[in-house]
């Protein structure tokens, strides 16, 4: 029944946008002109394209994240059992989190976490 | 008392009358249509409610009176709004990754919708009731960011990338308070399942039962929450005063709707899993072992009480809206590296700590 129901919500999802898109795009209005659809730039002609080299600060945020966040996903578990094992899995996570901790300090010493 | 509010015993008698004249394949298929009907309905008048909500706390709290021409106190007016934006033209940018550009609204409705099939409205009317619920609706629910993004990059304006950028640093970053926050109350309750929580809630709600880690997991989780649906004061990623409409810029018509539909079903369902966690979900309030007050309590239905929590919730995060300026980028990212994240990570030690020496109630 579980899996069925994802399988349903998705489905719901795509009809109702789908659906939507749909139904506007038969009853709105249209109109062809080509200064329209250009990207919008406060009312001036469009100058060059978005597509360009970026803030590297961005990146750096998200490769940061991604090491914290396989953290959480093993800490899940871990709260799970946390009340079943007792003082072993407290003393494991503690070193866990040691570990962990250093690494922040790391980045932060870096001055990783500081905006560029 | 319990069972007078009792959903399973609705949902088991259409189970029932459907049995009885089809078989079991075609009952399993009926039931599916009937929970998406009720839940696609569900879906959009919420979003419209919400939309008309935020107008008037916004409107209470600057001293205006806010809609109050369409249709009594001004309820049909975001349904006028959805009609004007429903026959309104979809433009198509012509610089623009057309396929990306059409697929981010899908991406974004999916994850909402996909999220809030797991909350737990009363006992027995739950759709999706995973063992793994917490995690899935954090999983699901940060799925909306790589619609953010695609919906930035690929319209190819300059505002739509700089607020999709921003918009996915503050996500991903927020999300780690967010779950550690959540952990709190995994840890303690010993469960992920949703329903197993709100059972674990009958004899006092977490926020209470935690003592003050558990207080502050709420508050963190409130914060990183606000930041992880892109609301002010956290709204960097459609600052309008300076990015135009950030990410959505170059969206029009209905299309524009769906993102804005997204943002507010999300904030509903961060209320509704901040009510599930912290504040007993459907669970009535029950203070200590005062007889009469607690009985008076349990006649009001679980749904009532639901809802009651969740719009409680909804309020608290308008009101930050409506009373906080908007952050800058660096102090955005401070706050979350260097406060929130170390000050969670103790939270959970401190908390590790407690249930182990058996501390809560």
């Amino acid at each position: 029944m579980e899996s069925q129901s994802l399988i349903l919500f998705f489905v719901i999802a795509l009809v109702l946008v789908g659906g939507a898109i749909a139904f506007s795009m038969l009853i709105a209005p249209r109109s062809f002109n080509p200064a329209k659809s250009e990207p919008y730039e406060c009312g001036i002609p469009t100058e060059g394209p978005a597509w360009i080299q970026f803030n590297v600060g961005y990146y750096l945020f998200a490769i940061i994240y991604l090491i914290f966040d396989v953290e959480t996903v093993f800490l899940f578990p871990w709260g799970v059992v946390m009340k079943q094992i007792g003082m072993r899995a407290f003393i494991e996570i503690i070193i866990f989190f040691f570990v962990l901790g250093l690494g922040l300090l790391y980045a932060w010493k870096k001055r990783a976490l500081k905006w560029v | 008392m319990q069972n007078l509010y009792d959903f399973s015993i609705l949902t088991g008698a259409i189970h029932e009358s459907l049995s009885r004249s089809m078989s079991p394949g075609w009952v399993t298929f009926t039931e599916l249509v009937i929970i998406g009907l009720v839940f696609l309905l569900f879906f959009a008048l919420l979003g419209l409610f919400l939309v008309y909500l935020e107008r008037k706390v916004c409107a209470i709290i600057q001293n205006r009176v806010g809609p109050n021409r369409v249709g009594k106190w001004g309820l049909l007016q975001t349904i006028a709004d959805l009609i004007k934006l429903l026959i309104k033209e979809l433009i198509p940018i012509r610089k623009s990754d057309k396929f990306l550009f059409n697929l981010a609204p899908f991406i974004v409705i999916i994850a909402s919708l996909m999220a809030m099939a797991a909350l737990p409205f009363a006992k027995g009317l739950h759709a999706i009731d995973f063992n793994i619920g917490v995690f899935y609706v954090m999983a699901v629910s940060s799925l909306g960011v790589v619609g953010i993004l695609l919906a930035g990059w690929s319209s190819n304006s300059k505002y739509s990338l700089i607020g999709a950028m921003r918009s996915g640093a503050q996500i991903v970053s927020y999300e780690l308070s967010v779950g550690l926050s959540l952990l709190a109350i995994v840890v303690f309750s010993g469960s992920m399942q949703l329903s197993a929580i709100i059972e674990s809630q009958a004899n006092g709600w977490w926020i209470f039962k935690g003592h003050i880690p558990a207080f502050i997991s709420f508050v963190i989780f409130l914060i990183a929450s606000t930041a992880e649906i892109n609301r002010g004061p956290f709204d960097l990623a459609e600052a309008e005063s300076e990015l135009t409409a950030g990410f959505h810029t170059e969206y029009s018509g209905i299309k524009f709707a769906f993102f804005f539909l997204a943002e507010y079903i999300n904030m509903f369902i961060v209320a509704g899993i901040a009510a599930t966690v912290f504040l007993g979900g459907w669970m009535p309030l029950h203070i200590g072992s005062w007889e009469g007050f607690n009985h008076i309590m349990d006649f009001v239905p679980p749904i009532v009480w639901f809802f009651l929590k969740t719009f409680f919730i909804i309020y608290v995060i308008m009101w930050f809206k409506w009373t906080f300026p908007r952050l800058r980028i660096d102090q955005l990212l401070t706050l979350e590296w260097k406060y929130l994240l170390p000050v969670s990570l103790v939270n959970i030690v401190v908390i590790a700590f407690l249930v182990l020496m058996g501390w809560h109630f």
